[in-house]
């Protein structure tokens, strides 16, 4: 696409210095972007990077708390959805809002027309829908019932729906999610398509391979700021997925690892997709007093590879051993008798029970140990006395022992799980994105605890999707794609290019660095 | 007007609610006794008096609390864990049916009656377990919802003990009339006030709920039953096992509820009827909910309950208002508690 003559004739969409802050948190910090006729720009970032706050301020679903929404140089009203819709604003939502017991056409005609009209005209919306998806080449029957559509139908429909909403700007929320291979071909052709005719199109995606063929602009949003904007002609995969996980930096000082013997093994595991990627034959080790960071951008099966050492997950084929031996049962028990110490990745639906005690909270995991329960009866005061004790040693703001744990914020919620975990001195320790959603001053603290666990000796499983982090901690690392692992490479290699290159699934170089690393050795 | 979430609702919120409900409720209803040309003070007079007023009164409204704290429980018990059992009233029958067969057993006669009477409760309870392991299995296995199948369950069960009671169990004694036979005199609960009707299965009730409550925040099992109902994700996380758990807060909330009916059997009837239960069954569920499902407060709340459905009948006897007031009383209180649940966890703010 060739740029626009005049910019300020074609520009149909500008989000100025928009701030978002939930708590401490900060989703959006001075995001600027804008959208010209005609154009297809790609929100590009890892989850929880903001992308999906900062459409909710566009679309009015969300107060921005500084910053304008601007449609055709006129501005929206804050937090008013409707608004967005009249200025000519389409959402076409990762999850369709379609009901799938009527036909395309009485979708596509809801809430449409005024409910005190007594008939619906749908000779009109019948010959205004056909001429909408000829127009854009949107091809479906509008007369087919919504359930007997295909995924890659039904996002037609939702598609078209907006569009007959007289949408101006199309915002498409992870389109691909749902779609195979071949409807997501087909939906890049059709966005294409619709850009032509003189639609905008924002496209929100982490899958780097699709920002790259759909899109003419890709702006890259990391921890709520954009960190780049590229011309799509003007980049690579390799740059975008080092962009997303953040710029190289130094790391900081930290005793070398003196890695020990080998406590955590996988040897070509296998596990299905349980709601999530699957495994696709993995192997690593992992030593005493060593941090392996896991990279990768997300979906490729990071929450599975937690799950498996975290005892929620059985190798469907493949051996999972732990200091040498595999455990009796694959379940989460096992594991955390057997010394694997858990940080889940998400804090509140996984690591914890809001409306649960702290002190519950604190214990639920080891109560089956002698230390907190004795023939079925609950330790009470044992149980209360080490929550005390964490809340205490660990700086657990606002929480007290009897307190719902709800009320927590991140960090302190980070901070409890990190002493309910360590303090039971686990030999291996899996941390899932442990920074993930917390502020500046939480991340240092969890950072500054994972590194005293190695220090101690023990083998710390880093996986996460933030570079920094994985370079600050890690002493090797390896690249998740697509359910496998690349080679390891030791941290002094690893730079941008190198772990672009790793992250995108071409891993000669890493190999190659590997052999290096172990003939070293 | 909007709400917001209470960060700390406090204890003695909690704890006034269900009387506030209750208050409402009686307004309410108190309006509609008016309107039946009644003064309403007067009639809840007649009611406590009817419940409490007399030695028969007192006896008749704990005889009627009995098996209402133990429908109450099996709600509670299973509610907390988020396992929708509103298959109080069949595993009630069900419990029921199983003692009065377990009773045609000739060698029970010749037992002595403490072992007659433990053998009888239990094998009640155990029917009424079976009832809600069924639609339970049906959810772990297949995800169906419970709230469907307990529901139905109970005109199954209903049907069956009519069925049984029709014919393979009916009392040939009994001038044809559909009942069972009785159970035999060595599994007959013993009184606990000379000539009324009260009887042990009163303190078996109590002792029941104290129980529970003891098993809920006390032990292993009644935390991981909590932590399952509340975010079965993180439970999961933190090794509970699900299923297990479910399973065995079905074991004891279908058990309370067989039990009820058992009691019921060999404590006040004899023998089984289809018209055993008032609908002790559904009348758990609104007793549960009064008691914000705490063992204790199940107590409590099943004796406004008998207090009510007891002094109801004398007060409309003097005061020719239908008795059916009981029913709309409880009812309503139902409707207020929610909304006194709801006005503990949040405040409103203009």
């Amino acid at each position: 696409m060739s740029p626009p003559a005049s910019p300020t004739a074609t520009r149909v969409l500008e989000l100025d210095r928009i701030t978002k802050r939930f708590g401490p948190v900060t989703a959006n910090e001075d995001v600027s972007l804008h959208l010209d006729r005609g154009e297809i720009v790609s929100l590009l970032g890892e989850n929880g990077a903001g992308k999906t706050t900062l459409m909710s301020i566009l679309f009015g679903q969300y107060t921005a708390d500084e910053g304008h929404v601007r449609v055709e140089g006129q501005e929206l009203p804050p937090g008013k959805p409707r608004a967005a819709i009249r200025a000519g604003v389409g959402m076409v939502h990762q999850h369709f809002a379609l009901a799938p017991n009527l036909t395309v056409l009485e979708n596509v005609m809801t809430g449409t027309e005024p409910l005190w009209k007594f008939r619906s005209d749908r000779a009109g919306g019948r010959a205004r829908l056909i001429a909408l998806s000829e127009k854009f080449g949107l091809k479906v029957d509008p007369d087919a019932r919504v359930s007997d559509l295909s995924v890659g139908e039904c996002q037609r429909v939702e598609i078209l729906k907006a569009l007959y909403n007289d949408a101006r700007i199309l915002i498409l929320d992870e389109p691909t999610a749902v779609l195979t291979a071949q409807e997501a071909e087909g939906l890049f052709s059709t966005l294409r398509e619709m850009a032509q005719k003189g639609l905008s199109l924002i496209f929100i995606s982490h899958k780097l391979h699709e920002v790259m063929s759909a899109s003419d602009r890709v702006v890259v949003l990391r921890r709520g700021r954009v960190v780049a904007e590229r011309k799509t002609s003007q980049t690579s995969k390799e740059e975008l997925a080092s962009l997303m996980v953040g710029r190289e930096v130094k790391r900081p000082a930290r005793p070398p690892s003196t890695p020990g013997r080998v406590l955590l093994e996988a040897v070509d595991v296998h596990v299905g997709g349980r709601g999530g990627a699957s495994l696709k034959g993995v192997s690593f080790r992992l030593h005493a007093g060593e941090t392996l960071g896991i990279i990768g951008v997300s979906g490729n099966g990071q929450t599975t590879l937690a799950g498996l050492v975290s005892g929620l997950h059985a190798p469907d084929s493949g051996s999972l051993l732990i200091d040498g031996q595999t455990p009796a049962r694959h379940d989460v028990p096992h594991a955390i008798a057997a010394g694997i110490g858990r940080i889940p990745e998400d804090r509140n639906a996984e690591g914890s029970i809001g409306d649960m005690t702290t002190w519950e909270n604190t214990v639920l995991e080891r109560i089956w140990s002698p230390e907190f329960s004795r023939r079925g009866m609950v330790k009470r005061a044992a149980a209360r006395a080490a929550t005390e004790a964490i809340i205490r040693d660990y700086d657990v703001r606002g929480a007290t022992v009897e307190g719902r744990i709800r009320l927590l914020s991140g960090g302190n919620m980070q901070k409890l799980i990190l002493g309910r975990v360590l303090n039971a001195g686990p030999d291996i320790l899996v941390a899932a994105q442990p920074s993930r959603g917390l502020d500046e001053g939480a991340i240092a603290g969890v950072h500054e605890r994972l590194l005293e666990a190695r220090g101690r000796g023990a083998g710390v499983l880093l996986i996460s999707e933030d570079l920094e982090e994985v370079i600050g901690l890690s002493d090797r690392i390896r690249a998740i794609v697509n359910g496998r692992l690349s080679p390891a490479i030791p941290v002094e290699k690893a730079d941008a290019q190198t772990l672009g290159l790793m992250m995108a699934g071409d891993w000669s170089a890493a190999a190659a660095l590997e052999a290096e690393a172990s003939h070293a050795l | 007007m909007r709400f917001e979430r209470r960060d700390h609702p406090s204890r003695a919120l909690t704890l006034l609610a269900p009387v506030g409900a209750i208050l409402v409720a009686l307004l309410v209803a108190g309006g509609l006794i008016a309107l039946a040309g009644a003064n309403p003070l007067r009639a809840y007079g007649l009611i406590l008096k009817g419940a409490f007023g007399s030695r028969l009164g007192i006896s008749e409204t704990l005889t009627r609390a009995t098996p209402l704290i133990l429908t109450g429980l099996a709600a509670a018990v299973a509610f907390r864990a988020r396992l929708w059992n509103i298959g109080g009233e069949g595993q009630l029958y069900m419990g029921a049916l199983a003692v009065a067969g377990f009773g045609m057993i000739p060698a029970l006669v010749a037992l002595p009656a403490p072992v007659a009477i433990l053998l009888c409760l239990a094998v009640g309870a155990v029917a009424g377990m079976v009832l809600l392991l069924v639609p339970l299995g049906l959810r772990l296995k297949f995800g169906v919802d419970e709230v469907v199948t307990t529901l139905l369950l109970n005109f199954v069960a209903v049907l069956f003990v009519s069925l049984m009671i029709e014919g393979p169990m009916k009392d040939p004694l009994a001038f044809g009339w559909p009942q069972s036979v009785p159970v035999p005199d060595s599994a007959v609960l013993p009184q606990l006030m000379a000539r009324t009707r009260l009887h042990l299965g009163l303190l078996i009730a109590v002792a029941a709920a104290v129980f529970t409550w003891w098993l809920q925040s006390r032990t292993v099992f009644g935390m991981r039953a909590r932590a399952a109902g509340l975010n079965p994700r993180a439970a999961a996380f933190a090794g509970v096992p699900l299923g297990r758990t479910l399973i065995a807060v079905a074991c004891l909330s279908g058990g309370m509820a067989g039990l009820a009916g058992a009691i019921e059997v060999m404590g006040v009837k004899g023998y089984v009827t289809t018209d055993l239960s008032p609908s002790y069954g559904y009348s758990g569920i609104i007793i549960a909910m009064l008691a914000n499902l705490n063992p204790i407060g199940v107590i409590g709340a099943a004796l406004f309950s008998a207090v009510m459905f007891v002094g109801a009948d004398s007060m409309s006897r003097a005061l020719s208002i239908p008795s059916y007031i009981a029913d709309v009383t409880v009812a309503l209180s139902l409707l207020t508690m929610l909304v006194a649940i709801f006005l503990t966890q949040y405040r409103i703010r203009r």
